[in-house]
């Protein structure tokens, strides 16, 4: 559509410019432009022939800032040529995608040709009407307990992981893309991948696993690695979520968008944002990150009528581990819930390390109960929460205290959370359990409270599922005396 | 209108010259693509305007068109069940016209010009009317009777009115002014940023009932009142005022969401049609407008969000309605002001917001109110404002919840440590805190019972000194503690757990009435005196812990509205069971 023949202002204006008057970072100053337009691409001539891309931040009057994705070495001032395209930065977009890999700005990197384009799209896309979503509601199994269990993932849902260095949220991450499934239905699926600063060994192993599984020919990959330029950092995401937003709601996917990591994604973008002079907000980040990180994450989600689905699960490293730190921090007030990954439980050698407590999925309570996962699903999980949280309780009174200085309910209090954390929690990077056996194991480990401490679980419940665990109960108890 | 001709744009501020002549605040049309602005700057020739859409592709030289109007908003029948943009574009509407993805330039009325309502009026030809005076009625709803208001400014004789079906558009009445005739027709238009005139301020004495226990019981908000919630991300902001908005006992509600996520907004579109209101049995889509900026739309717009929902808030207030306002976050309200404020290089202050963010944000607060409406018959209206705020990392030093906290008079604080242990709502009863609790007294007094009051002081007191007896607890274990202390404790534990703890996704447990709220709160005092009887006649907090009524205690709040005589059973219950305990002791001696 784009490629008709350009208009007689438009050719005049596809004109070259040697005017760069000031480099400094990543940005270029070029004067004595004319009708150069806010947020248009731009492409740079080096003196030695190679090729960069560019986008307008700024322009007044005949003075345009641009940013430089690859980054401004080698760039000089009396000889680099820019051209402004008279368009944003467009995306060519196919079916063909499926089982290909790109850099970070969408250019093939596989060796494979390049991309008969169906449509192009703006990578940054256009904000879906509040009035056209549809709300995410459809139980996606990962076989993983602490997930299905107590922070259930829905079909259109962004749950991002908060993880620390050293953590395994890519081995966790690949293993929700492996197992994810919805129940009783075979649909088209995909998975969109996107790589930022991450490196070569982090990268290889996301590809092994997708090629091993043979997912990779649903697969579309975006790669931008730790030594790629930090500033396409700034559109990979974009990128990714265009070829999301084509695969689910033209072609009818449902698609997993997964991007790591999304701490990289803001230090390119501070850098920015410290070449351009503007006022810092908290730790240097600009004060638009929560504005800018929303244009990514509100992405997903469904669309009535259409079939299709977006589902994102960011990765980000948390500086220090700390959870206020503004990246943490603006992703969790924009997604809907966070699952959070602890450096104790990892040191205990449990696998997944899932902090259950300050993790939630905001979206659970749709998503489970009768005819989704089982009827007793929520009072299951309002239960196993209560009964760990006061163990962990239990378990700091007890280092203060002592174990003997606890009430013997307490201690039983204490024991659970031992367990829990080890059989609930714990399981096998490649062990799939079904939301049954998960909500099983949650009664087989609550019976082992006397009933009248199940104060979370309905009547009803207790009466129907309690009895068939409970020799479990009568065993341990006989144990104990 | 002269045109302009744009000279700078820095994403959402676009700058333009030869716009001498122009007011701020005023509407300006940017580019031949017309995207909505407003002027919030005026140096010599030059303007800043700030840009309701996305200005990719915009640039120097390109044409902008003033419209010598300020950005207003329009009221009329229609309004309700409607769900706008920060700028009042209906998104329904919208979606028709453009699909299911927001794009550019899209113009729409707010109010449909085809639909016709049924007016009946009030008043006949040669009645003398002023501002503010109802001259008919529209059935806008089963809920809402919508009162056309002679629009302020207008004073004279009717001489002409007529009932019948027309148009927002068609005139409906003619009134004879010193300035001529005028039409009045069913819909006027007033500017947002301009608080809507009433005769005068009111102090609220009257509760807002909220069916929320700690709310009610604890920390009350008034019709006219003000309240915040500020806290940590998921710690239930949104709940609680989607809470509020479900269950108060308002006549209209306003909710605006304001650069939150889209998926909260369908929550609503899905669930108020569905959800009964307890007091009318209606749906309560039927007594609602929804305003969704949402974080990915433009952040210009989100600015202005908040003016829109409270204007038309502060327009049904005008009919003689109470009107509750929710607004979440206007934290992104405060931040969308400051990323305009950096964009135009004014000198920052806090943490890079603009100077002005506290009087701006008193302001905006100070829209709510009890008042006398305009109008002869002095109708009273109200408008409670509830805005929800999201510092970061729940840091309350932040500058909009200081900004806040200086003008609302009630604070709900929200405290993460409850809410990773899923005590929802997850209001910290120690730090909260309504300068409502005194004013409504005589309310409670006269419609619950007079007592209420003092049991809220025994149940906080109770509360209080349990957080006291914890740090015993903690550093010597509970086994230090005197007999009584450790009752306490146990009472504590029920007042948390079986009180204040309130599932919102449970049917019953969603709501309470203040009846409800009253009896389960005297259910656990009562427990706690009888206890504390037994404990004086050797029975031991162990023995008093077995007890079987505790369940019964922790149940009761499951009780459905018109059963609430269960709960005088239960006090039977606590009777027998230690009554039976005594008698034991006494049997054995
Ligand atoms: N009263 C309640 N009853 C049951 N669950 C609740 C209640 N309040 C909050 N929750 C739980 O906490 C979650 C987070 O609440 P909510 O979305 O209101 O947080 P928030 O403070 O608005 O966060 P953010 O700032 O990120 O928008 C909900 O999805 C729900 O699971
Ligand atoms: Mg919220």
């Amino acid at each position: 559509m784009k490629s008709r023949v350009l208009s007689g202002e438009n050719l005049k204006r596809l004109k070259e410019y040697r005017t760069i008057t000031d480099v400094s970072g990543p940005l270029l100053l070029v004067e004595g432009v004319e009708g150069a337009k806010y947020a248009e691409l731009v492409e740079i001539t080096l003196p030695s022939g190679e090729k960069r891309r560019g986008q307008v931040l700024q322009v007044e009057e005949d003075k345009a800032l641009v940013q430089v994705f690859e980054g401004t070495t080698g760039l000089d001032i009396p000889e680099t040529t820019v051209r402004f395209l008279a368009r944003g930065i467009e995306l060519p977009l196919s079916q063909d995608m499926l089982g290909r890999v790109f850099d970070g700005l969408g250019r093939p990197i596989d060796g494979g040709p390049e991309i008969i384009p169906d449509v192009r799209r703006d990578i940054n896309g256009s904000p879906i009407n509040p009035y056209a979503r549809d709300y995410p509601n459809e139980f996606i199994q990962t076989g993983v307990s602490a997930i299905d269990g107590l922070n259930t993932l829905v079909r259109g849902q962004k749950l991002p992981i908060f993880s620390g260095s050293g953590l395994p949220h890519n081995r966790l991450a690949a293993q929700i893309a492996r197992q994810a499934r919805v129940l009783g239905a075979e649909e088209e699926f995909a998975v969109v991948f996107g790589a930022m600063g991450i490196t070569f060994e982090e990268a290889d192993f996301f590809i092994n696993d997708f090629k091993k599984t043979g997912a990779i020919s649903r697969s579309v990959l975006y790669l931008n690695l730790a030594d790629d330029p930090a500033i396409e950092r700034i559109a990979t995401p974009r990128v990714v979520l265009t070829t999301a937003e084509y695969l689910a709601f033209d072609l009818d996917m449902h698609v997993l968008v997964i991007l790591t990591d999304m701490t990289n994604y803001c230090e390119a973008l501070r850098e920015i944002s410290a070449a351009r002079k503007e006022v810092p907000g908290r730790r240097g980040y600009p004060g638009y990150l929560y504005t800018d990180l929303a244009t990514i994450y509100e992405r997903a989600g469904r669309i009535k009528g259409k079939k299709g689905s977006i589902t994102l699960i960011p990765i980000l490293t948390m500086p220090e581990d700390d959870k206020t730190h503004p990246i943490p921090d603006l992703t969790g007030y924009i997604t809907e819930g966070q699952i959070i990954l602890s450096r104790a439980l990892h040191r205990k050698k449990i696998y997944p390390p899932i902090d259950v407590l300050p993790s939630l999925s905001r979206l659970k309570d749709k998503g489970i109960g009768e005819g989704k996962t089982r009827e007793d699903h929520a009072d299951i999980f309002n239960q196993l929460f209560a009964a760990y949280a006061r163990g962990k309780e239990a378990q700091e009174l007890a280092v203060i205290l002592g174990e003997a200085a606890l009430s013997d309910l307490d201690k039983l209090y204490y024991r659970f959370a031992d367990i829990f954390e080890e059989r609930y929690v714990g399981q096998g990077e490649y062990e799939e359990r079904s939301i049954i056996e998960t909500l099983d194991l949650g009664w087989e480990l609550l019976s082992m409270f006397p009933r009248a401490e199940l104060k979370r679980i309905r009547d009803k419940y207790l009466d129907k599922y309690l009895p068939r665990f409970k020799k479990e109960e009568k065993k341990e108890a006989g144990e104990e005396r | 209108m002269k045109e302009g001709r744009i000279v700078k744009v820095a994403g959402p501020l676009v700058v333009a010259e030869g716009m001498s002549g122009q007011k701020m605040y005023d509407v300006a049309l940017v580019s031949e693509k017309r995207l909505l602005g407003e002027i919030i700057e005026l140096k010599g020739d030059l303007a800043s305007i700030q840009v309701y859409e996305e200005t990719g592709g915009v640039g120097p030289g390109e044409p902008v068109y003033p419209t010598g109007a300020p950005l207003s908003v329009e009221l009329g029948p229609g309004l309700i069940e409607s769900i706008y943009d920060g700028i009042q574009r209906p998104l329904d509407v919208i979606r028709e016209k453009v699909g299911d993805f927001i794009t550019r330039g899209v113009s729409v009325p707010a109010l449909d010009r085809n639909r016709k309502w049924h007016f009946v009026p009030r008043v006949k030809v040669g009645d003398v009317v002023e501002p503010g005076d109802i001259i008919g009625t529209v059935q806008e709803t089963v809920l809402v009777e919508h009162r056309i208001m002679v629009p302020p400014g207008v004073k004279g004789e009717i001489t002409h009115i007529e009932e019948g079906d027309f148009t927002v558009e068609d005139p409906v009445a003619r009134v004879r002014t010193g300035k001529g005739e005028i039409e009045i027709k069913m819909y006027q238009k007033w500017p947002v940023r301009v608080p809507r005139p009433y005769k005068e301020k009111l102090l609220p004495d009257v509760p807002m009932v909220t069916g929320q226990r700690i709310i009610d019981t604890f920390f009350p908000v008034t019709k006219g009142g003000t309240a915040c919630v500020p806290g940590p991300f998921g710690s239930g902001k949104t709940v609680i005022q989607h809470q509020l908005a479900k269950w108060s006992d308002a006549d209209i509600v306003i909710y605006i969401g304001c650069g939150e996520r889209g998926n909260e907004m369908t929550d609503v579109l899905i669930e108020f049609p569905e959800l009964k209101d307890p007091r009318t049995g209606e749906p309560l889509m039927k007594r609602t407008v929804l305003v969704a900026n949402t974080s990915n739309m433009p952040v210009a717009a989100r600015e202005a969000s908040v003016y829109t929902g409270i204007t038309i808030a502060e327009y049904f207030r005008d009919m003689g309605y109470s009107v509750a306002l929710m607004a979440d976050s206007t934290s992104r309200w405060a931040e969308a002001m400051r990323e305009i404020s950096g964009r135009l290089e004014e000198m920052p202050g806090e943490e890079g917001y603009p100077a002005y963010l506290g009087a701006r944000v008193a302001s905006f607060y100070e829209r709510a109110g009890r008042v006398i409406t305009l109008g002869k018959d002095r109708r009273e209206g109200s408008l409670t404002v509830i805005g929800a705020v999201s510092p970061p990392g729940g840091d309350l030093a932040d500058p909009v919840v200081q900004a806040t906290l200086r003008v609302v008079k009630v604070f709900w604080s929200l405290d993460d440590k409850l809410a990773y242990r899923r005590h929802f709502p997850a209001i910290n009863w120690l730090t909260s805190y309504s300068l409502y609790r005194d004013t409504v007294k005589d309310y409670l007094d006269r419609e619950i019972s007079p007592d209420f009051y003092d049991m809220q002081t025994e149940a906080m007191r109770i509360l209080s000194k349990e957080a006291e007896l914890e740090e015993i607890v903690r550093l010597v274990g509970i086994e230090a503690l005197s007999e009584s202390d450790q009752l306490l404790l146990e009472v504590a534990r029920s007042l948390r757990e079986d009180f204040l703890h309130q599932n919102a996704f449970h049917e019953i447990d969603t709501y309470t009435s203040l009846k409800k709220q009253y009896l389960l709160l005297k259910l656990i005092l009562y427990m706690y005196e009888k206890a504390k009887e037994a404990l004086e006649r050797g029975i031991t907090v162990r023995e008093l812990r077995q007890l079987p009524v505790w369940e019964r205690i922790a149940r009761a709040k499951y009780i459905s509205e018109d059963k609430l005589e269960e709960l005088e059973g239960i006090k039977k219950e606590i009777d027998d069971e230690i009554q039976g305990l005594i008698g034991g002791k006494s049997k054995e001696a």
